[in-house]
């Protein structure tokens, strides 16, 4: 091999590498993109966890057949939802939340989790309220989310607002993350011209309280072995007892 | 009309009838003046193209219009993963490929259905994949049509192999960003689910694969890029039973196979006498075995091939020595 065909060969090489490493890049900047820079979309029932979802969704559509209120589609190029996943849009057909959850039972990957098996145990997203533009929140009877939510009286409560005495109260509506599968009917249902009450990624409105606090009050609050509810703010000769009563009771201690 | 009749001499530049590589003169085929005889000559085209279209309508009426055959939905979901009624998983094997490599662990109906498509292209049709049931290969055979009308040049050569390097690199990238690669940004599943599940801006990619291979590289995406083909030509090349036979003592090297076929590397007519059929990388499309004026080329199971390359060499053992 003379010195001029061997410097060419590593020529071609380095060129081929280097068509190959722009292509491999190009390629790996639309995958990342696609899998981390898109809208949050709401995935049927068990597809919580995305990383997983997104990994083993192999888009063949067969949760959109299966789904009996035609709720779920198949994100088309174009959406800012990665290409061929299954989401809906709750305001246009929410989850009806079937018992037999047929979208779970179709998926022949398990990217719609077979590990949910309560749908009241789904957790889709997270119900939340607008409360300047929710009508019952500016004093109207409207409780419309409360009666047509399928966790019926659980994710979402009415509260008495009492207010001054030529007003009556108000009834307003509270989420309750605890019992809310995100499933979208309330926002369908939601009289505003734009629904007030929407579903989003829980992480966006979602606090976390931390370990550190305890509301001494709670009896359900649980006694470790650093604290105990008597603990912090009662003064020697008080019991557990009074000490709630104070809390709850407009007397002095 | 025989077939003898339907040839015509080649001539060379100087008026003289051209002789093949066996001794014997070169012909074209005169396309059949009959209907009848213009539907045989098509025969396989017609075939794929019924092929391609009842898959793709048995999906799109099993969802639109809620087909059933005895209770059971006829074929649901799509090319990625479909269920035949009701009892047969089926799924793309590339695509579950790609998923094992991110480090996912599958449920058991994709796996068998991967099996049972990887069983399918290994054992019984080869690559048959591309050309049978590949929506793209509508889209891709139109534009390879209206090349041939027109004429057109490619813009830059590239290797046919570079297919591997793609699949090489969805696999890679699979396994670095834990998604299935190709199956992100593939423009055939685009196609197909689209054309099910309703049309979005997927057409742009189709218009973008009709364009490269029309104006820029003939056979671009199918026979030089795309990494499905690529995997079906591993799978179903070496083993597979249908095989396009070929005849080396007939041929006179006219080379109409070759202007025809997407693959022409196939047609390496010098190991494909040797080993009695085409290379691994064909599709099995058929699109060869009518325009052949000689009938040198035609489908036969490849046990049967095996047996007439044994006698071939019985036969004439010279013969392979020089090829060899």
């Amino acid at each position: 091999m003379t010195n001029t065909s061997r410097r060419q060969f590593f020529t071609r090489v380095t060129q081929g590498a280097a068509v190959a490493a722009t292509g491999g890049l190009a390629w790996f900047y639309l995958l990342n993109e696609q899998s981390h820079a898109s809208a949050w979309a709401i995935r049927p029932p068990g597809g919580e966890a995305i990383d997983e979802f997104y990994a083993k969704c192999i888009k063949c559509g067969k949760c959109v057949d299966a789904c009996p209120f035609d709720t779920l589609k198949l994100a088309s190029a174009g959406v800012n939802i990665p290409i061929g996943t299954p989401y809906f849009v709750p305001r246009e057909i929410p989850c009806y939340m079937c018992l037999d959850i047929p979208c779970q039972e179709a998926c022949p990957t398990g990217a719609i989790s077979s590990n949910l098996e309560d749908i009241n145990d789904a957790r889709m997203g997270l119900a939340t309220i607008d409360i300047e533009n929710c009508l019952s929140w500016q004093g109207l009877r409207c409780e419309i989310c409360h009666r047509e939510c399928p966790v019926q009286n659980k994710a979402i409560t009415i509260e008495h607002h009492p207010r001054r005495l030529s007003k009556h109260a108000m009834f307003v509506p509270i989420v309750h993350g605890d019992h809310c599968t995100g499933c979208g009917v309330c926002e369908k249902a939601c009289p505003t011209e734009k629904a007030a009450i929407r579903v989003v990624k829980p992480e966006y409105v979602q606090g976390k309280i931390g370990e550190h606090y305890r509301l001494g009050w709670k009896t359900d609050t649980p006694i470790t072995q650093e604290f105990t509810p008597s603990q912090s703010t009662t003064s020697p000769g008080q019991s557990t007892e009074q000490a709630l009563d104070y809390l709850n009771q407009d007397s002095s201690l | 009309m025989n077939r003898r009749d339907a040839l015509k001499p080649k001539l060379g530049n100087d008026g003289k009838p051209l002789i093949g590589a066996n001794g014997k003169p070169m012909h074209y085929l005169l396309d059949p003046p009959s209907m009848a005889g213009k539907l045989w000559v098509w025969r396989y085209l017609i075939l794929r193209r019924l092929s391609q279209v009842t898959i793709l309508l048995l999906f799109f009426g099993t969802f639109h219009w809620g087909w059933t055959l005895w209770g059971q939905p006829v074929l649901t979901g799509n090319l990625s993963g479909s269920k035949f009624l009701g009892i047969l998983p089926m799924a793309d094997p590339f695509a579950v490929l790609q998923i094992f490599v991110a480090q996912y662990i599958l449920d058991s109906e994709v796996l068998i259905g991967a099996a049972v498509i990887l069983g399918l292209y290994a054992l019984l049709v080869g690559r048959a994949f591309c050309s049978w049931v590949c929506p793209l290969n509508i889209v891709t055979d139109l534009s390879s049509w209206l090349r041939r009308k027109l004429d057109i040049r490619d813009v830059f050569r590239l290797s046919r192999n570079t297919r591997y390097l793609v699949l090489a690199a969805a696999l890679v990238l699979s396994a670095i960003t834990g998604v299935a690669a190709f199956e992100w940004v593939s423009p055939i599943a685009m196609f197909h689910r689209e054309l099910i599940f309703g049309i979005g801006m997927g057409w742009m990619a189709i218009l973008g694969v009709f364009v490269f291979e029309l104006f820029i590289l003939k056979h671009g995406w199918c026979g030089h890029l795309c990494p499905l083909g690529a995997f079906y030509s591993l799978v179903g090349g070496k083993t597979a039973q249908l095989k396009v036979h070929f005849d080396k003592e007939t041929c006179t090297h006219c080379g109409e196979c070759a202007i025809i076929c997407p693959e022409p590397q196939v047609l390496n007519l010098k190991k494909a006498g040797q080993v009695g059929t085409v290379g691994n990388e064909c599709t099995n499309c058929g699109r060869c075995t009518p325009v052949c004026p000689e009938g040198s080329l035609s489908f036969a199971p490849r046990y049967q091939i095996g047996k007439h390359s044994n006698s071939f060499s019985q036969e004439n053992p010279t013969s392979i020595r020089r090829a060899a």
